[in-house]
């Protein structure tokens, strides 16, 4: 009791007391936003730069090859020239030997985007604090982005197992799909970017979802409800909404021009 | 759904839910899609048809960060802080692409 060390006492109460508020003193939030939203702005912009040099090395490379010249019907696979993308991705799921061009990427893209409007949704809920819609709408989330993913599953596996013809090589065998080395379609480079621009955006996917399922199983638990906010559910919003911008320039680099 | 259940916390009335802006916004990206796909059956491929589909999907980036990423209602600050350093993309497009170009003319 009477052995209390005589700095405690040194310094008046007053002064402890009050956190310091001042400009430069942290009191002052020029962005007016959470340091945990701010983080994931900051995130997304680095994660923008990556996406942003995988699609500008596919420009490059592209430029370095010669662009086919002729009418599309007439098109050939040959590692010559660049394939055009409408001869590539021109199949759908159990509809096989049908000639379908961009149909079933076109359909991953509203998928996407509906995911995208859903998660609008549940932040829009989240701000209401209504628990049921904001489950409601993380579920459909999860469903359409795990419906998008084994949509490119197909793509990849269809991609890799290549077309009935194949392409007849210059060593005179026939070759049927794509690996890293070698494929059917057009240059070795052509398959390679193919596998890391939409690997890397379906991992991106992938663990949007595994973040999406934590934010619907602490949603259930009621823990953005005693935190007094939903917060979270926004900041894997703007995770998820900044996936399916990515989906929208690979929709247009990869797929249109 | 059940809008109307007393919520544990609040304990009040919840609020109505305001979506048709997000509707709206839905609607404006898949007509853009629309057309993005229509361009590429209807136009033969040229750098016009390319210019076309990079301004329309600078569009649809447009209403995605703006409305479903709410970046227009954050403060000037973050805006410029997020713009600006995009901007160097920009930069970085055209010298690849031009370095493309030169590596192709060194080789046909």
């Amino acid at each position: 009791m009477s052995t209390i060390s005589p700095t405690t006492q040194a310094v008046p109460n007053s002064a402890l007391d009050k956190p310091r508020t001042g400009t430069w003193d942290g009191g002052n939030e020029p962005f007016n936003a959470s340091y945990g939203k701010l983080m994931m702005w900051f995130f997304l912009l680095s994660d923008a730069f990556t996406f942003a040099a995988f699609l500008t090395t596919y420009g490059l490379i592209r430029h370095r090859y010669l662009a086919y010249v002729g009418s599309p019907e007439a098109f050939e696979f040959s590692s010559a020239y660049w394939p055009i993308p409408e001869k590539v991705f021109n199949s759908f799921p159990g509809l096989h030997g049908v000639n379908l061009p961009l149909a079933f990427v076109a359909l991953m893209t509203m998928i996407l985007i509906f995911s995208s409007v859903t998660m609008v949704l549940a932040v829009e809920a989240g701000h209401r604090f209504d628990k049921k819609d904001v489950q409601k709408w993380l579920l459909w989330t999860i469903l359409f982005g795990t419906i998008f993913v084994s949509c490119q599953a197909w793509e990849w596996s269809h991609f890799i197992g290549g077309t009935d013809e194949g392409t007849l090589m210059n060593d005179g065998t026939r070759f049927f799909g794509a690996n890293l080395a070698m494929n059917q379609y057009g240059p070795v480079l052509f398959a390679d970017l193919f596998f890391f621009i939409t690997g890397f955006h379906g991992t991106h996917v992938f663990s949007g979802i595994c973040l999406l399922v934590y934010c619907f199983i602490a949603t259930t638990n009621g823990t953005f409800e005693k935190r007094g906010h939903y917060e979270m559910v926004e900041k894997i919003g703007l995770y998820w909404h900044f996936v399916d911008l990515v989906w929208v320039f690979v929709f247009t680099f990869f797929y249109l021009v | 759904m059940a809008h109307h259940a007393p919520h544990p916390v609040n304990a009040g009335e919840i609020a109505k839910p305001n979506t048709a802006w997000i509707w709206k916004t839905f609607w404006i990206i898949t007509g853009i899609t629309m057309l993005e796909f229509a361009i590429a059956f209807i136009m033969p491929s040229s750098t016009l048809r390319n210019s076309i589909f990079i301004i329309l999907t600078i569009f649809k980036a447009f209403f995605i960060v703006a409305n479903f990423m709410h970046l227009k209602d954050e403060t000037k600050g973050l805006i410029w802080t997020i713009m600006i350093p995009m901007s160097l993309l920009i930069w970085l497009l055209i010298a690849l692409i031009t370095e493309g170009n030169a590596i192709h003319n060194a080789i046909f």
